[in-house]
């Protein structure tokens, strides 16, 4: 696997972390050179299947997150190929030519995130959320909970506890 | 007065053949459920959602051949009764059979089907029109093996009365068709199974395969007239198979025990038998059935 | 990405609809123009009507026993409580003997069984399934989600409170209740029934206004007509 990141390192300026699992291991590459980097290595280092493509939101930096996480059936192996791209410029390019099944993941980032996928089929279209008309509710800035209390009728009496507290106050009430 | 009379014991007829339809479904679903190690049912159960379908408040409709479909189906089922002599020696009981009524009951059981194949039509639903054109496209396959018996027995009995062929079998059961001519018999009770819609020809109605079939926008009072019918029908064609070829009955218990054996067998079948596709149901009956429907009449003409 | 809120109904309404069911004109063999649109051909606006019990007592009261002791209910399974119903029938609880039988289609079913969390894509097949039910017919939920969200009482998609949505008759609370509970359930709302109270059809046809104003809340790309039997 190292061997393979060192290759990769002169052709992509790839950079490798260390693996946490025997069979996991994790990188990061430049968003404009992902979409050769991933086709190298489905065609010649046996990574076919794409087993998972998400985003994670890093509203401090202002970035992105996209990890395209590869299998390599023949060693058994997963590598996760990350991008960062803008959080305000959010495009990517679209692989769906290189598995068809990520037009579906595209399709849900864009609606749950906002990333737009340029040229992936049916991207436009509602996924889960039908006829959404907020900001896309896993960026992190969406108030998941005063949007719940403003839409979903919060039924009254319902009682958080802070789990330390309500313990303290219940097995030792005089102190 | 004699034909008040006549109507008064028809319909009397027709209530018992319902009731018992009724009770038989109970009892059969019961053995079924404890076949397979449930408790089941109560017996009372298809009483029970009869009541349950006429007592629905609100009906739609999608227009009239809608309303006409159960009409039609019912009086499929009916027609069928009304030629269908029950007990053998008894004027009262032998409704208004005549000469030719096996050639009219045959033609019955074809009417209800196309009946319904009108008013589910017009119910729109895509479901209902895939179940019923399963249900016609089987239930033609379903009629040959039939329709070759009963040419096969016509040919041995020389008459197309069915009081004449039952008074043809009487004296012991020596003398029943299932003996003087097997290979009808077989003919038969094979198609005796797909008219029966249990498994392995319940590809139409089964609730797992497209919803239901046919009466898939049938509700309520609707739904209450098809079942009212499939009670009537189950038994009335039991008595039909049962005259044809279990010799008739000469009294009530005699017609109640043999027309549940000979449902029984259908359901016997169906326990045993995982259900076919409707293009395996139909290439299925049309290679042996038929043939042994074939080779029933050519032994007579010979 | 910010989707700008579209408050006109009658945009909305095109906005949301799908090719084949745009209203459209075509020509028919003979050279004549037929105008077709889908929504009104194919389903019918009119409102839900308020089918009064039968003013006779004693055949009320025969009738509600039938309709309690033959429970069809829809094969209409969300969230996790749809586990729970498969092994109903099952030969262990078997259900059957109480009456209750799975009907695959809303027309012949008489009780919907909101079983588990619903997210807004789910409620909107929920509802019309509930519309195409015919009077008389019963609501169950299942699980705590139904009552005050369970668990997902804060998620942007699934709803709260079930009950401003559908009239609910029986509630059966737990996360998720047993099968066992879920028998107790049909025997407390076999009760409700026999005792005449279950008019949960009635009271969504007089309060229609007010569940369709709270459905149309969060379903927004509302595209069938407002009541589609």
């Amino acid at each position: 696997m190292n061997q393979l990141f060192k290759r990769l390192e002169d052709s992509f300026g790839l950079t490798a972390e260390s693996p946490r699992k025997p069979d996991q291991y994790f990188c990061t590459v430049d968003a404009n050179k992902l979409v050769a980097c991933i086709t190298h290595l489905r065609d010649n280092e046996g990574f076919t299947i794409l087993t998972l493509l998400t985003a994670v939101d890093w509203i401090e930096d202002g970035k992105f997150q996209l990890t395209y996480l590869l299998n390599n059936p023949a060693t058994k192996t997963d590598l996760g190929v990350r991008i960062f791209i803008e959080r305000d410029n959010t495009s990517m390019q679209s692989i769906h030519h290189l598995w068809g099944h990520a037009a579906t993941f595209q399709r849900e980032l864009k609606e749950m995130f906002g990333i737009d996928f340029p040229g992936s089929p049916r991207v436009d279209e509602p996924f889960l959320l039908e006829g959404w008309d907020d900001i896309p509710p896993m960026r992190r800035e969406f108030d998941t909970k005063k949007y719940a209390e403003e839409t979903y009728f919060p039924r009254p009496g319902r009682e958080t506890n802070d789990p330390a507290q309500y313990m303290k106050q219940k097995l030792y009430p005089d102190e | 007065m004699e034909i008040v009379t006549k109507l008064g014991f028809v319909l009397l007829g027709l209530v018992i053949i319902l009731n018992w339809g009724l009770i038989m479904a109970g009892i059969i679903r019961k053995i079924i459920a404890r076949a397979s190690m449930r408790r089941g049912i109560s017996i009372t159960q298809p009483y029970i959602n009869l009541f349950k379908n006429y007592s629905i408040r609100s009906q739609i409709t999608h227009g009239v051949m809608f309303y006409l479909g159960p009409v039609f189906r019912l009086s499929g089922g009916v027609g069928i009764f009304l030629f269908m002599p029950l007990i053998f020696g008894s004027e009262n009981w032998s409704n208004f059979s005549f000469a030719g009524d096996l050639v009219l009951i045959v033609y019955f059981m074809f009417f209800g089907m196309l009946g319904m194949a009108l008013g589910a039509g017009e119910g729109g639903h895509p479901y209902s029109a895939i179940g019923i054109s399963r249900g016609l496209a089987q239930f033609t396959a379903i009629e040959l093996p039939l329709t070759l018996a009963i040419i096969s027995i016509a040919i041995q009995y020389k008459t197309l009365s069915i009081t004449e062929i039952v008074a043809a079998q009487q004296g012991g059961i020596q003398n029943w068709t299932l003996v003087t001519n097997p290979l009808a018999t077989l003919a038969a009770m094979i198609s005796f199974l797909g008219a029966m819609g249990h498994a392995p020809f319940n590809v139409v109605m089964a609730p797992q395969e497209n919803p239901i079939g046919p009466p898939t926008e049938y509700h309520g009072t609707f739904l209450g007239v098809l079942q009212t019918n499939r009670a009537i029908l189950h038994v009335i064609e039991a008595v039909l198979w049962m005259n044809l070829f279990f010799g008739g009955a000469t009294n009530w218990i005699e017609l109640i025990l043999k027309s549940f054996f000979i449902y029984f067998w259908s359901v016997f079948v169906g326990m045993v038998f995982p259900r076919f596709r409707v293009d395996q149901s139909i290439s299925w009956l049309l290679k042996l059935p038929t043939l042994i429907g074939i080779l029933a009449i050519v032994i007579f003409l010979l | 990405m910010n989707n700008t809120h579209d408050h006109n109904p009658e945009k909305t309404h095109q906005k949301f609809l799908a090719p084949e069911n745009m209203p459209r004109t075509v020509i028919g063999p003979d050279g004549e123009e037929i105008h077709i649109d889908p929504l009104n051909d194919y389903f019918c606006s009119e409102r839900p009507k308020v089918h009064e019990p039968a003013n006779n007592k004693i055949i009320e009261k025969f009738m509600n026993w039938a309709r309690a002791e033959s429970l069809w209910v829809l094969g209409f399974g969300t969230g996790c409580g749809s586990i729970e119903i498969p092994p109903l029938l099952s030969p262990r609880f078997d259900a059957f003997r109480y009456g209750v039988a799975m009907r695959p289609t809303p027309r012949q079913s008489s009780v919907l069984i909101i079983s588990g969390y619903l997210a807004v894509k789910t409620l909107k097949r929920a509802i019309r399934s509930y519309e195409q039910m015919q009077n008389p017919k019963f609501v169950i939920a299942l699980g705590s989600c139904t009552i005050n969200g369970g668990m997902y009482w804060d998620s942007y998609n699934t709803i709260n409170r079930l009950d401003h949505y559908l009239p609910v008759d029986i509630y059966i609370a737990g996360c998720m209740p047993r099968p066992e509970a879920i028998l107790a359930g049909f025997d407390q709302l076999k009760k409700r029934i026999k005792e005449g109270r279950a008019e949960g059809a009635n009271e969504y046809a007089r309060n229609f206004d007010w569940y369709k104003s709270n459905q149309k809340k969060i379903i927004k790309d509302w595209n069938m007509p407002d009541y589609n039997w």
